[in-house]
């Protein structure tokens, strides 16, 4: 994996002729999580598939800027709500997808698949299929796959918000265990999601963008933290008010 | 097994009504033969039977087997390309609106009286079903693959044979469960237009002879291959659909 590089993304959206948001100053710092929490239809998801090269829907005007001045593309991985697991198939040929698309499929990425499994605790369902795995198992299984193509960006569109609470609690652990260094965008809608990780937690409100206060202790900080829970309530303040 | 069970208790009950009908309406023997009658007729002639149901299958057999490859190749090719699928989808539709039994006797003049105008009129039969299910499974791969496969870096090829394929494979089943019952019917008009073999051929000598045991011995044997057919590329398709979703 190359230095992560941090991200600095300018501009504005158009969404069937109405502002969608913009324009914003979006800054993603090197080697940190940063948390971009939103409502529904903020437009936060769009920010994220902009960066990832993927269509949006929506008429974008915006510059990205790297502190390395090198391109985005090809340095990033993704990983969405839905696990995105091909149902034919099993846990180590999912993992392997990216290697698959590629065709680089050897034995030096069995391997590292293998051990990536491993590290997300499914050594012993390798040979799995998605169908008899549990939703956190297969979300496990999905940040493998992110893991595997050991990029130095890592967008995350909201992969945690499907699971139950004890379930989450212990992905948002284990990805942020095994994410840090790498400059991380996370979106997602849940105020205490971004408390638990944000080195930088920013708000897109009714099209801007409302820098919070970063917290004072690093992440991930314990559910039961008393900064995870003054930012909490500052951020739920934010997102309550109305424009 | 159950499905076993539940076709011979069809029959039984099927063959019970059929001697109920010749019992209580007192029709005559060459209108519909007794079961009896079929029976010993489709062992007298087993291996007459034999001989053309061999024809028959084949015909069946190699028209599904190329239907459904020309089907694939067909709907991947529709896929792959904007070109094709805005310019040649609508000129395949179209061709759905010609019967394809009218086509029948122009295969015969092109393909002879042998087996291979038979094959080309249940590859007719079977193409636009299965073509058609195929793409619409292909165009309707979940938009997160994609996505996934754009942020791998996935070229459009590997992501047709690793996702796109793959993806759309349930939907291919449907489309050869459904080949299933078409082909034979392909085949058999075939017979009918213009054969010297087969089991349609061998059901038209047979009603011009007046030997009405040996037309239905015909029907029957052809009834039971086709019932076999299809209980067997459903049972296939079932466990391959189940693979793969």
């Amino acid at each position: 994996m190359s230095t992560p590089p941090g991200i600095r993304l300018t501009g504005s959206a158009v969404i069937g002729g109405a502002p969608l948001f913009g324009p914003i100053d979006l800054d993603i710092p090197a080697g940190q999580w940063t948390c971009l929490l939103g409502v529904s239809g903020a437009g936060k998801t769009t920010v994220l598939r902009y960066l990832a090269g993927l269509e949006t829907g929506a008429t974008i005007d915006a510059t990205v800027t790297l502190s390395d001045r090198k391109p985005l593309a090809d340095r990033i991985a993704y990983m969405a709500q839905s696990d995105l697991l091909m149902p034919w198939l099993n846990v180590e040929e999912n993992v392997l997808l990216g290697a698959r698309l590629r065709g680089a499929v050897d034995a030096t990425a069995r391997d590292r698949a293998r051990g990536l499994i491993a590290l997300v605790g499914l050594a012993g369902d390798v040979a799995k299929r998605p169908k008899h795995l549990s939703g956190g198992m297969r979300q496990r299984v999905a940040l493998a796959r992110t893991l595997m193509e050991d990029r130095p960006v890592i967008l995350l569109d909201e992969p945690f918000s499907a699971l139950d609470a004890k379930t989450r609690a212990e992905m948002q652990e284990l990805a942020f265990g095994l994410l840090s260094e790498r400059t991380v965008l996370l979106v997602t809608h849940d105020p205490a999601e971004a408390a638990r990780l944000g080195h930088k937690i920013t708000v897109l409100q009714n099209g801007a963008l409302t820098a919070t206060k970063d917290p004072a202790s690093d992440p991930i900080r314990a559910h039961d933290d008393p900064d995870v829970f003054s930012c909490q309530s500052e951020l739920m303040n934010l997102i309550r008010e109305d424009a | 097994m159950r499905a076993f069970w539940a076709v011979l208790v069809s029959m039984l009950l099927l063959i019970f009504i059929w001697q109920i009908v010749i019992v209580s309406t007192g029709v005559q023997r060459f209108i519909l033969p007794e079961p009896l009658k079929v029976a010993q007729s489709i062992w007298k002639s087993r291996a007459l039977l034999a001989e053309h149901a061999l024809i028959t299958i084949s015909e069946v057999i190699l028209g599904l087997v190329l239907g459904v490859l020309l089907g694939m190749i067909t709907a991947i090719q529709l896929a792959s390309s904007a070109w094709a699928s805005t310019y040649l989808r609508p000129v395949l539709v179209f061709t759905q609106a010609v019967p394809v039994f009218a086509l029948a006797p122009i295969l015969t003049l092109w393909f002879g009286y042998g087996i291979w105008s038979k094959i080309a009129m249940a590859l007719l039969i079977i193409y636009f079903p299965v073509t058609s299910a195929f793409y619409d499974g292909l165009m309707r791969t979940p938009p997160g693959y994609i996505d996934l496969a754009r942020t791998m870096g996935s070229g459009t090829w590997r992501t047709m044979v690793c996702m796109k394929i793959p993806a759309a494979v349930p939907s291919l089943m449907s489309g050869i469960r459904l080949a299933a019952v078409y082909a034979p019917i392909g085949a058999i008009i075939g017979e009918w237009v213009g054969a010297s073999k087969g089991l349609g051929y061998l059901m038209l000598r047979a009603n011009g002879e007046v030997k009405t045991d040996l037309m239905f011995a015909a029907l029957v044997v052809l009834a039971a291959f086709t019932v076999v057919l299809h209980m067997a590329i459903d049972r296939a398709a079932a466990r391959i659909t189940d693979r793969y979703s």
